[in-house]
């Protein structure tokens, strides 16, 4: 997020799009509704009328994978109005003439009929969130998990410029992420193009840098494989070795009988976790890990605060510290590394290698952490990104993006489009919540949330069990009729093995990114 | 809003205060203690309860100081002896009101020892309130020397607790209805589950039309549990096991979503009894959602994995650190050798800390030698 969740309580004007955040950000969604109730104004673009909604001054029921085109129009609304703002578009940005001849295109009427709306409802949004400024943009995986994910981003981020809601508090844009600690992944080079601090693999001074601070005379200098490219490795044999620490894969990637397949094929495969799961069927090694409260650490949160985590009750059995276990094998590798415990690797290390954590320690960290940027020890950590139009490339680019459909369409054999996202009782595969007094309880089972329309159509009665079919798979669950989701849409999560939405999701993905479009495929809902 | 800076007198010290500030805020922010109890900070002043009363020189009447605002050369009393005594007999009230069956002060007039024997029925345990040691009113009543006799009881005490739900007991025989609750659900996390409902002697917290919290819109967040201040709510999972002199506290970020809320681990024997919010913390400024709140057990689950596994055939057996990790290191060297380190690749963790995320990168860059490294960035 270039915005810290403090903004939120004072923001006068927000637009969530493609954010359950009621179930998958309950704590920011409190905020969200806080600042409503102080007479800010709300704005909820979302195929589904979702809890957020209630508090919306306007929902906005976009079809699924339609984004685009509703952003380009609101964009095209906004420049022919002359709603934007020109100050900052002139001093702050480049490439407003490119973005502004593409969204000549996308002009509300024929927008609206992408979308599924109203012209005029395109209007009304782009006069509202120019009425007030800032307007904080929020958004979750509605916008990133489409095979054009990453053209949604580029254009929630055209809007946000093209308003001049960047670099101010209370404005920004907020991607809240699901995962606790998927910002602290990035952060710490666990992608396939980056060493810790976003510090290019590609780059030789960075290879340098880190090839001197490991000890090593050399390090590898192309991209590696992403993860949907690592399991089609497995396949053709270009992946031997396959080393899965604390995925679930076998349930959370999209169309589960393929990554089965394809788990199936590794000639080694190490799983490091805290219990057994579907994919720790197929390791040949698994390897126990300390768990949460077990450890000592630091997470970094969506506002990029790094905040302690802290031992609570030892490890049960044999199971030790994840970095212990990447240290062991390194050293049977023939690397001794010095540090040895999570703050020796942090201020020893971390903080040492990359720039943006410079100042912080873990000596710092008690109380509420500190949020990165935070280069040197005298630094206090930064709130918002980007401030005085100050982007890290120097000026903001727009980046104009044409809108793609989803993959696959419905038809006349798949009618109704599945879309797919988190309850707010259960987390991802339910390793964890399914094993919490209570949480089941609270929900026991998966749900094909339908509406009343598609329900009566099929004669199907709330309750009742049905059948989802898609191209690749076919599951079993109880209907939930609710107006909350649109006509022509089904909509599941992936909590429960049995009934896991991703036996029907689509594996394709974004050609830059990789993200799957676990947001839209193709279904049929049949009677059992 | 105008910042301008008044003073005014409290007990006999001259205060600096901004204007739109309220007494207590006042005392608060000069170190005076007011006792409160319906007062939820960051939420609209009910006036529920008025032990937070002082006495203003020039008014009729002691006034709540939770809800009034300074004014410029106000002379205040926060300790006078008629506010004392308008605080005694409020918390004798509030005693009286329900099944508060701790140690209180109280004479010796025989229906003492009925009583408790009647709330222990009504618990169905001899054990203590489960807010025992944790209560603002138990602590006041002390404080004041209030006694739990004075006024007959009433029959609120009567009232079965709710336990039809995974996570919340609600014991309505020691609700003192300070409605702190229903400012905690609907002003802080707006979730609007509960409200005020009855009339007079039958008040009573409601849930969408008196039904159990299962039936209402209540999502579990606690943040109900954590506002009240007596044993009136409390967490199933604690109640009766969690006790504040064993207690621990221990603090942590929230191992679930990317807000990363702040956690107290109450640790009891070394294991966690309980969660709650961080107050005054950023970013959640004590506020917990249901995973939150309540998904910390699952690490004393039996199926944790306890020893590293190696395969034999369709199944595993156990094998020492020395085996396991010796087998990953040969057969990971056997691949680098024959095929070349980016014949291996890896997925790190998006749950786990910082520190294992760098020290995985660091394994395949540095030892195997290949940026095949990726994780779930994208779920
Ligand atoms: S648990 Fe949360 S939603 Fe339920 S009554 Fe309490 S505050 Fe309201
Ligand atoms: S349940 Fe607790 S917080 Fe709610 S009114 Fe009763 S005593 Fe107050
Ligand atoms: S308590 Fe809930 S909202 Fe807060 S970090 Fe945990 S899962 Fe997210
Ligand atoms: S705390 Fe002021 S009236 Fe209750």
């Amino acid at each position: 997020m270039t915005n810290s969740f403090n903004e939120f309580a004072r923001a006068k004007m927000f637009m969530v799009i493609g954010s359950n955040m009621t179930e998958a950000h309950s704590v920011a969604a409190t905020y969200v509704k806080n600042a409503v109730a102080k007479g800010a104004r709300l704005i909820v673009v979302d195929p589904r009328r979702h809890a957020l909604a209630d508090h919306a001054d306007l929902h906005v029921p976009l079809r699924v994978g339609s984004d685009i085109a509703f952003l380009n129009s609101v964009v095209q609304v906004l420049i022919e109005e002359k709603l934007y703002d020109q100050g900052f578009v002139a001093s702050c940005t480049v490439g407003f003439e490119d973005l502004k001849e593409k969204v000549q295109a996308y002009p509300p009427e024929t927008a609206a009929a992408i979308c599924g709306l109203d012209a005029d409802l395109i209007r009304e949004v782009a006069r509202r969130i120019s009425a007030v400024k800032p307007m904080m943009l929020c958004y979750t995986l509605g916008i990133t998990e489409h095979t054009c994910g990453r053209n949604n981003v580029l254009a929630v981020a055209n809007l946000q410029m093209l308003l001049g809601n960047m670099g101010v508090a209370c404005g920004g844009v907020n991607p809240l992420r699901g995962q606790n600690n998927v910002q602290g992944a990035c952060d710490m080079g666990a992608l396939p193009n980056v060493f810790p601090g976003y510090q290019p693999v590609i780059n030789p001074e960075a290879r340098e840098k880190f090839a001197t601070a490991w000890g090593v005379d050399r390090l590898p200098d192309q991209n590696g494989l992403m993860i949907p490219q690592m399991m089609e490795g497995l396949v053709d044999k270009s992946v031997r070795a396959f080393y899965i620490f604390g995925e679930n894969l076998a349930n959370t990637e999209p169309d589960i009988r393929k990554v089965e397949h394809e788990l199936a094929s590794a000639e080694f495969l190490v799983c490091q976790d805290i219990f057994p799961n579907e994919t720790t069927r197929f390791a040949h090694v698994v390897l126990p890990a300390a768990a949460w409260s077990e450890n000592e650490g630091t997470f970094t949160n969506s506002e990029r605060r790094v905040s302690r985590v802290r031992t609570a009750s030892p490890a049960p059995g044999l199971a030790r510290p994840n970095w212990w276990i990447f240290r062991e094998i390194a050293r049977r590798l023939g690397h001794e590394w010095a540090s040895d415990s999570a703050q020796a690797i942090w201020d020893n290390e971390i903080a040492v290698l990359a720039p943006q954590f410079g100042g912080i320690q873990y000596g710092r960290l008690d109380g509420d952490g500190l949020q990165w940027p935070c280069p040197d020890e005298a630094h206090p950590g930064t709130c918002f990104l980007h401030k005085d139009g100050d982007f890290t490339c120097g000026l903001g680019v727009f980046t104009p993006v044409d809108w793609t459909p989803p993959a696959e369409q419905p038809c006349e054999d798949y009618p109704l489009v599945l879309s797919t996202g988190r309850r707010l009782a259960h987390y991802h595969t339910r390793t964890q919540t399914g094993r919490c007094d209570g949480m089941n309880d609270i929900l026991g089972e998966e749900t094909v949330d339908m509406s009343p329309h598609d329900a009566a159509g099929l004669a199907i009665a709330q309750g009742e069990t049905v059948r989802v079919r898609s191209r690749r798979g076919a599951v079993c669950a109880k209907a939930r009729v609710t107006d909350r989701v649109p006509r022509g849409m089904v909509w599941m999560a992936f909590h429960f093995r049995e009934a896991n939405a991703n036996w029907l999701t689509n594996p394709v993905f974004d050609p830059v990114t990789m993200t799957a479009e676990y947001k839209a495929c193709a279904v049929r809902v049949e009677k059992v | 809003m105008s910042e301008k800076q008044e003073t005014l007198i409290m007990n006999g010290q001259s205060l600096a205060f901004r204007t739109g500030q309220t007494l207590l805020e006042v005392a608060e922010a000069h170190g005076i203690p007011i006792p409160t109890l319906c007062h939820l900070k960051g939420t609209s002043p009910t006036g529920a309860c008025r032990v937070c009363v002082v006495e203003v020189e020039g008014a009729r009447t002691l006034l709540p100081a939770c809800s009034t605002p300074a004014a410029a050369h106000m002379v205040v009393q926060t300790e006078s002896r008629r506010v004392v005594a308008a605080r005694r007999t409020i918390l004798e009230l509030l005693l009286a009101s329900g099944n508060h069956n701790c140690a209180v002060p109280s004479e010796e007039n025989g229906d003492w020892t009925e009583f408790q024997l009647r709330v222990q029925a009504a618990d169905q345990t001899d054990d203590l309130c489960p807010a025992w040691g944790d209560c603002k009113l138990q602590e006041l009543a002390y404080a004041y020397q209030a006694r739990s006799d004075r006024y007959p009881r009433t029959a609120k005490a009567g009232l079965p607790p709710e336990l039809a739900n995974p996570m919340i007991v609600r014991d309505f025989s020691r609700c003192i209805l300070c409605g702190r609750c229903v400012q905690a659900c609907n002003e802080v996390q707006v979730n609007r589950a509960i409200s005020y409902g009855y009339r007079g002697a039958d008040s009573k917290i409601v849930a969408a039309g008196d039904r159990p919290l299962a039936d209402s819109d209540c999502v579990f967040c606690g943040e109900c549990i954590q506002a009240c201040p007596v044993g009136a709510l409390v967490e199933k999972k604690a109640r009766y096991t969690w006790r504040p002199w064993k207690d621990h506290k221990i603090r942590t970020t929230c191992p679930y979503c990317g807000v990363g809320c702040q956690q107290w681990l109450h640790v009891q024997d070394g294991r966690i009894v309980k969660v709650s919010g961080v107050e005054d913390a950023e970013p959640n400024r004590g506020r917990l959602c249901v995973k939150g709140r309540f998904g910390y057990d699952f690490i004393y689950s039996e199926e944790r994995l306890k020893t590293p596994l190696i395969r034999e055939g369709d199944d595993f057996r156990e094998a020492s650190w020395e085996e396991a990790l010796d087998l990953v290191a040969t057969r990971f060297k056997a691949v680098m050798d024959t095929h070349g380190p980016d014949a291996i690749a890896g997925v790190s963790c998006a749950r786990s800390i910082n520190e294992d995320s760098y020290q995985m990168q660091k394994l395949f860059r540095a030892a195997i030698g290949t940026n095949n490294i990726d994780h779930c960035a994208r779920t």
